[in-house]
């Protein structure tokens, strides 16, 4: 009777417990998947499969003290792209034009979740409301 | 018995020459004419193919380039341009992998055309080499007229592309990789966006040199 009383005492409690996780979980995941597909449309031919950019052409992705360290500009330079503004990344130089993008600032979250989480960086999610937030003070 | 053997050995010999000729040569495109010789009395039909027109534009360090500066190389070229966002990126990482494998080649080269020569000026062009990171003369970028760049494109490169399509214009624009043989002749097609045909002109180029070497040979 006790045994019995303790298992689905155990079992309720792994339930609740998977159920928070996965909330959380669940929406890193959708905006991982997604920002996949908008990275793979907007973003890949230039920085590359794995983020590995061209040479001193294109910046790479990978360099994730440079991520963290602009962590609210990414956004600004997704929807804005830059013009001839000179910037150091993985040790290296880059003075180059990037494209503006017109997308929507949730694909812009899920497209920043998605490159702040793969080739080697792992710095959590980005939402919808930080990019909203961060696009208000682009400089 | 004797009968089965010879037949077994026929269709043996047949399948040897077959597997060797698949191996060794690529095709030749490009329109076709015949001249019939007389060589010793006798008439030979002779198979000219079409080969590149003359050309001249400058590279990236203000050379003058025209077809004769690429005499007895075997060559890759494609169309780009320095501030192009889309496919050259993808394309010129790609032919970056060729240019590595082959720099330190003597008789190779591969000269990109831009096809915005307004913007793409030496220094431009000299300025992308460098952050590209590509040296020496294995690689030339070049920049000429416009419209004699598009008419070398599409009149000439990307002949058979065209004839396989059926539309006009727009060919320039698709990633198209050209290898050129030291005759300056045709000898293959390959979409420079998709890794795969990147691999497959490493291969061609490999056949194409071991080709020309026995050529040279006889």
């Amino acid at each position: 009777m006790k045994l019995k009383v303790i298992g689905v005492l155990l079992i309720l409690i792994s339930i609740i417990v998977i159920s928070c996780q996965s909330d959380d979980e669940l929406e890193f995941k959708r905006y991982y998947t997604n920002g996949k597909v908008v990275y793979q449309k907007k973003c890949e031919n230039c920085h590359g499969k794995n983020g590995e950019g061209l040479s001193n052409l294109i910046p790479p992705l990978t360099d994730s003290a440079y991520l963290k360290n602009n962590k609210n500009q990414l956004a600004c330079f997704v929807i804005n792209g830059m013009k001839s503004k000179l910037i150091v990344v993985a040790h290296k130089s880059f003075v180059g034009d990037m494209p503006p993008t017109e997308i929507a600032p949730i694909e812009v979250a899920e497209v920043l979740t998605y490159l702040n989480n793969s080739f080697g960086n792992k710095l959590g999610i980005t939402n919808v409301e930080h990019v909203n937030a961060d696009l208000q003070h682009c400089k | 018995m004797r009968k089965l053997a010879t037949l077994i050995g026929i269709v043996l010999l047949y399948t040897a020459c077959n597997t060797n000729d698949n191996k060794t040569t690529l095709p030749i495109y490009g329109n076709k004419d015949t001249v019939t010789k007389v060589i010793d009395g006798k008439a030979i039909v002779d198979t000219i193919y079409q080969t590149l027109p003359a050309f001249k534009f400058v590279n990236q360090y203000g050379d003058s380039i025209t077809n004769k500066s690429l005499k007895g190389d075997i060559y890759v070229a494609d169309f780009f341009f320095t501030t192009c966002p889309s496919i050259c990126p993808i394309m010129h990482r790609n032919m970056l992998t060729i240019y590595e494998e082959f720099k330190n080649v003597p008789d190779f080269k591969i000269i990109s055309h831009t096809i915005d020569p307004k913007h793409d000026s030496v220094t431009v062009l000299k300025a992308y080499a460098d952050k590209l990171g590509i040296k020496g003369n294995s690689w030339w970028l070049l920049q000429g007229k416009k419209e004699e760049t598009y008419q070398l494109g599409e009149k000439n490169y990307l002949v058979a592309v065209k004839q396989d399509d059926g539309t006009p214009g727009g060919f320039v624009h698709q990633g198209w990789f050209v290898l050129v043989d030291k005759q300056q002749r045709i000898r293959g097609y390959y979409d420079g966006t998709v890794a795969k045909e990147v691999e497959k002109l490493v291969a061609d180029i490999k056949t194409l040199r071991a080709e020309t070497n026995t050529e040279i040979a006889q």
